[in-house]
Parts: structure tokens; C-alpha cells; sequence
């Protein structure tokens, strides 16, 4: 049943992509590692940890784009799912360090040596294992996720008010995670990794590693949004989308089916945050910024929402460009980044993907229909 | 020994049955004291003056308003009022908008998927395969609501008539036990109305169905039972002749 629901995934648009993802997860690691600096196709260290970035940006917004493209679920939180996962791991790598500390302590993390703690708190437990922090990485957010949405969707908060309060949520979030005696490092965080699994976290070996399991790691999830959005479920999750109530005269439970969207989508972004930590070496309570969740919005619509790839390509591009700018004009990112998004809303309403599949068939150029309400207008009866 | 059947058993008490129900928007009475029984198997027009409450009458049932007062009953012992709008729907209730609505942005073929009867879980749907039955059950309510050709097109770009005949497509998907359809011919040619009065007369054979029109041709076309509603409450009930000789009904409705 499973296995045929995922082949259902693997439809045209999901072999591309996993075509490419893969092709990128073997290339990129073997010129790193096998090709001298000089030669043309060589990818430098520095690159591959800024693909291996991007990558994960990707990873965010395509688990946006299930819950925004395809239930008309507008988060403003996104990334407090992916910084949730970025923490797991983080605390499974402070907990490698051992007693390579500062202070030589190999039960606590300097930080709380610092702060003169003499134990490690109880959710700290177990993170000194592997698989346990990977299953925290997938069950915090997801976990988070469902009991947001059981109270959210039951409730029926739509629209505005719900982007506002899953705002709200990355924003409590951020204020919880600076505070020292919560006890995930305060401001500064969790860093100074070395190890991961044994492999020391800066050897170019486990960086090209970290960049193939991204990769991989985007496919797969790749596949698993591809299923859900062909399966009849998908079909739901847009009609729950354009008519939420239409669905509850049919017997659907709109409520549900976009919990489930949400547990999925903050899974993905968890493992997306999880991929994020090693490579970029630091998990701060920065990245619960609601501004970081906002950016998520803009890469998804300027890809093109509702079409699973555009948002990646969408992330892919806006972040290459502002490694660019912040190196060439750091002033003028914000500006650049806001200007990009009046640009996209009000020109681009299907984003980069719609232009390429408009031009393709040139038939389908409308607008996303309006949504229609149940039993809204009364048109004048005939007599 | 009680050999007689007991006048109580739920499969002799009316499909539906509404006692003294009454709502209220901001102080405005919009249903007032309302009294309707739909036998099983029956086919009933409503008729009535904009504003009557039909519709309120339809969101009553489905559970989309919930009454201020009264009894609503379907199935002798389900009590809709205790059940929202999903549940309702699962119970057998189907229902037509008077704006047809439908998934503008799916297929006409996958608006028909989407209300076929079957189980409602989000992770049964996940899992579902189009099975050979459903298949053919869906091309078959294309076949009768026309709309065999446009099977593979947008819904957003059919007519006015044609959404309200997927809609209608949507009911037979559905198979509810009581269908409620409201306003089904607005906007449709007369000989589509006269199409529309045909396929309900079809659909009325093996189910219950309340119809809300203002077409008078076409009340009269479907030739059932008519209940009048005025400022929510039942004005007159009967034959179409009956209903329209009745000097209140002209009065309020048909003299205007
Ligand atoms: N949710 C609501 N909130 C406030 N007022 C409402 C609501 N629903 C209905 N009404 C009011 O209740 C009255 C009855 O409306 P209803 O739509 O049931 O009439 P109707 O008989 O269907 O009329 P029409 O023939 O125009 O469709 C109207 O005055 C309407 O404005
Ligand atoms: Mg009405």
C-alpha cells in the first residue's frame, strides 16, 4: 500500500528532480574530493558548504509549499520547525564533544558549567545517541506542529489570523530560546561542534558527506510531498484549499487533512534544520526570526507555489543571489528582498514556474481562480 | 402479546421532521416556528418569497446554523442538531447550493471523485486506488449529467448550467439518502430546466429530495407536493393547484 503509494509519487516532474538531486549528490562531493584545485570542474570547500545551505533552504520551502501551495495554509512560522530540528541535532553534537570542552566536563556542555549547573536536564537525556536525536529531529517539530494545529484548524482560525498567530509562535519561540536557564545555550547557542558520528565535523570527507545526505535527503522528500499531492488526498488538500466548507458538505473533515499537511511539512523542515546545523557549524536562537520564516514565504511564491519545484528552485535562487548581494552590498538586501516580493505578488502571482509552464502551454495563462465561498452571494432567482 | 406494529419504530417515523424550529440573526427572525416532515421516498418542492428561509432551512439541516429552538430529526432517531456538518453529510444528507459550488480548480472528473461515496479519513485517501467499480460509476453520472465531454476540463471554465448540473452529478456521487437542491435551474435555458425537471424526477425514484425553486414551470413540471414559506414559517401546504389558489400565498408570492 505504501510502496505504491510513493511510486505514485515518482511521476515525471519528481524523476527530474531526483535525477538531478542525485547526479548533484555524487558529482559535487567526488570534485571536491578527488579533483585537484586547479582543475575547471574542481567545487572548493567553501562551495560545498554553501550548496549543501542552499540545499536546505530548498528542503524548507518545499515543505512550505505543502501546507501553503496546496492547503492554503499561509505559515509565518515555518522556520521555528526547522530551527527545532537544527537544536535536536545541535544537542546531539554538543553532547559528541565530550569532554573536549573548555572545562573538560564530559557530562555538560560548557554553557552549563558556566551557568554552574551540575547536571544535565532531563531533555537533555538520550541526545547523546544517534538515533535518538534523529527521532527528535522528526518528533519535536512534528509533535509542535500537531498540537498547534489541533487547536488552529479545530477551531477553524483561517487566513490572516492563523499566519498571525503561527508568527506568534516562531516569535515565543525565539524570546524562550534566548533566555540562558531554558538551557539550549542562550543567545550564543549551540557550537564549537568537532564530531558527528565519530567523523570530525570540519574534515572535507564529512562536509561532502553532509552535502550528499542533503541532497538525498531533498529527493526523498521530494518523492514523499509528490505522493501525497497525486494521491486523492492531494486532490482534497486543494479542494480544502479553493472551498474549505464545500468539503464539510461532502462528509470531509477539512480540519484533518490539514493537520496532516502541517505534521508532514514540519517533519520535512525539522530534517531540513537537522542537515542545516553541521554545516553551517552554529544553531542560534536567531534562527527563529520571524523575518527568517517571511523570507521562506517569499522564495516559495517567487519559485511558484503549488508546483513542489518551483519553490526550490525559487529558495535556490533568491539565496544565491543574497550571498551575492550581502558580499557585494550588504545594505541593500532587505530592500532588494522586499522589492523582490511587491515584484512577484503582484506580477508573478504563480511565481517563476507559472511563466515557464505559461509559456509552454500557453493555454493555461488565468490567474488562480477566486475562491468560492459556499452559499455567499444570492444571484437574483428567475421568476 | 403486542402484535401490532409499534406507530413508534423508526423506520415509520418521517426521513425528516422539523418541529417548532426557530433561528435569529441580530434580533431578525430568519426561520420562525417551523414545521416540515419529509416522508421517505417522497419528493418535495419549497416555494416562497426571496428572504422566506429556504435556504436558512437547508443550513438547519446540514448543521451549517444551528437553530435557536425545536426539533430536527432525521432517520426517526438521529437528532441533527447535536452533529456538525460532516456527520451530517455521512448520515446520508447531500446538498446543492444555491450558488453552485464546485472545485473550480479540479477537473470536472475529479469533482465527481471527490463527492463519491466512500470513506472520509485522511488516511484512507492518502491510500486510494480508483477502483474498477468507481470508475465506472463516475463515468456513468458524466453519461447522465451530460458533461461526458467536458470530463477532463477545469470545472472553473463550465457554464453556469453545466456547474449546476455537476453539482447535481456530485449528489448522485454522493448517494445520499435525502438530497436538498437549491434553486437548481437558475440561470439555465428552458430546455435545460425541462432536462433538470427530468433528471430529479429520475433521481426522486430511489431517494428522497427536497427541491427549492422559484420556476414555477418547473415546479409544476416535477408535480410533487409544495410547501410555501413566509417570513420562516410554513404559509400553506399541498398540490401546486391547491398551494397557488391559496389567497395568502397569492397575497405574499405569487400576486406580486
Ligand atoms: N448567516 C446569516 N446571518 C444573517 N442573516 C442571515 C443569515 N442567513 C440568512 N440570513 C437572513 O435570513 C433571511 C432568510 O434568508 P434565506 O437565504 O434563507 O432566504 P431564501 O428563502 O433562501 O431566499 P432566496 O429566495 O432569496 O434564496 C434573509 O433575510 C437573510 O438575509
Ligand atoms: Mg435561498
Amino acid at each position: 500500500m505504501i510502496t505504491h503509494a510513493l511510486l505514485r509519487g515518482l511521476d515525471g516532474k519528481a524523476w527530474l528532480v531526483v535525477s538531478i538531486l542525485v547526479a548533484v549528490a555524487i558529482f559535487v562531493p567526488a570534485s571536491n574530493l578527488l579533483l585537484s584545485p586547479g582543475h575547471p570542474l574542481y567545487v572548493p570547500n567553501y562551495l560545498v558548504a554553501l550548496m549543501g545551505k542552499y540545499l536546505c533552504y530548498a528542503m524548507l520551502a518545499l515543505a512550505l509549499d505543502l501546507v501553503w501551495g496546496y492547503c492554503g495554509i499561509l505559515s509565518l512560522g515555518h522556520g521555528a520547525f526547522f530551527a527545532l530540528g537544527g537544536y535536536a541535532m545541535g544537542m546531539y553534537l554538543m553532547r559528541q564533544i565530550g569532554n573536549r570542552g573548555v572545562y573538560g566536563n564530559a557530562e555538560l556542555p560548557d554553557f552549563m558549567v558556566f551557568l554552574n549547573w551540575t547536571e544535565l536536564p532531563w531533555y537533555w537525556w538520550g541526545f547523546d545517541m544517534f538515533w535518538f536525536a534523529m527521532l527528535m529531529v522528526m518528533v519535536v517539530p512534528g509533535l509542535l506542529a500537531f498540537v498547534f494545529g489541533w487547536f488552529a484548524f479545530r477551531s477553524r482560525v483561517t487566513g490572516v489570523y492563523l499566519s498571525i498567530i503561527t508568527q506568534a509562535m516562531t516569535y515565543a519561540l525565539l524570546l524562550a530560546f534566548f533566555r540562558n536557564d531554558m538551557g539550549f545555550g542562550g543567545n550564543n547557542g549551540l557550537t564549537d561542534f568537532r564530531e558527528i558520528l565519530g567523523f570530525s565535523i570540519r574534515a572535507p570527507e564529512t562536509r561532502a558527506s553532509l552535502f550528499a545526505a542533503t541532497a538525498i535527503m531533498l529527493a526523498i522528500a521530494f518523492v514523499v510531498c509528490s505522493a501525497i499531492v497525486n494521491s486523492k488526498l492531494g486532490k482534497l488538500m486543494i479542494a480544502v484549499r479553493d472551498a474549505e466548507s464545500r468539503t464539510r458538505f461532502l462528509g470531509y473533515r477539512p480540519e484533518y487533512v490539514k493537520l496532516f499537511a502541517f505534521v508532514v511539512s514540519a517533519v520535512i523542515a525539522g530534517i531540513a534544520g537537522a542537515l542545516y546545523v553541521p554545516q553551517v557549524g552554529i544553531i542560534n536562537p536567531g534562527e527563529f526570526a520571524p523575518a527568517n520564516s517571511i523570507e521562506v514565504v517569499v522564495w516559495t511564491a517567487l519559485g511558484g507555489r503549488g508546483t513542489l519545484i518551483g519553490p526550490i528552485i525559487g529558495a535556490i535562487l533568491v539565496n544565491v543571489t543574497k550571498s551575492y548581494f550581502t558580499i557585494a552590498y550588504p545594505d541593500l538586501w532587505l530592500f532588494a528582498l522586499g522589492a523582490l516580493f511587491v515584484f512577484v505578488t503582484i506580477f508573478l502571482p504563480k511565481g517563476i514556474l507559472g511563466i515557464a509552464t505559461g509559456l509552454m502551454a500557453r493555454v493555461d495563462r488565468r490567474r488562480l481562480p477566486p475562491e468560492p465561498t459556499a452559499d455567499a452571494a444570492k444571484p437574483t432567482p428567475a421568476e | 402479546m403486542n402484535v401490532q406494529a409499534s406507530p413508534d419504530r423508526a423506520e415509520d417515523r418521517p426521513l425528516l421532521y422539523l418541529n417548532g424550529v426557530s433561528v435569529s440573526f441580530d434580533g431578525f427572525r430568519a426561520i420562525n416556528n417551523l414545521s416540515l416532515y419529509l416522508e421517505r421516498g417522497e419528493m418535495r418542492a419549497i416555494i416562497g418569497p426571496n428572504g422566506a428561509g429556504k435556504t436558512t432551512m437547508m443550513d438547519i439541516i446540514t448543521g451549517k446554523t444551528r437553530p435557536d429552538s425545536g426539533e430536527v430529526f432525521f432517520d426517526g432517531t438521529i437528532d441533527l442538531t447535536q452533529h456538525d456538518e460532516p456527520a451530517i453529510a455521512t448520515f446520508g444528507i447531500g446538498r446543492k447550493f444555491q450558488k453552485p459550488t464546485v472545485f473550480e480548480s479540479h477537473t470536472v472528473e475529479d469533482n465527481l471523485l471527490m463527492a463519491l461515496q466512500g470513506g472520509r479519513g485522511v488516511l484512507g485517501q492518502l491510500f486510494y486506488r480508483l477502483s474498477r467499480d468507481d470508475a465506472a460509476k463516475i463515468s456513468e453520472i458524466l453519461e447522465t449529467t451530460r458533461l461526458s465531454a467536458r470530463r477532463n476540463d477545469l470545472a472553473a471554465n463550465l457554464s453556469h448550467g453545466q456547474k449546476q448540473w455537476l453539482e447535481i452529478g456530485m449528489l448522485l456521487a454522493q448517494n445520499p439518502k435525502l438530497l436538498l437542491v437549491d434553486e437548481p435551474v437558475a440561470g439555465m435555458t428552458d430546455a435545460e430546466t425541462e432536462e433538470t425537471a427530468r433528471l430529479l424526477k429520475e433521481i426522486a425514484q430511489d431517494h428522497s429530495v427536497i427541491v427549492v425553486e422559484h420556476d414555477m414551470h418547473f415546479v409544476r413540471e416535477l408535480g410533487v407536493k409544495v410547501s410555501c414559506l413566509h417570513e420562516g414559517s410554513v404559509l400553506s401546504e399541498g398540490s401546486l393547484d391547491h398551494v397557488s389558489k391559496d389567497p395568502r400565498v397569492i397575497e405574499v408570492y405569487l400576486g406580486r
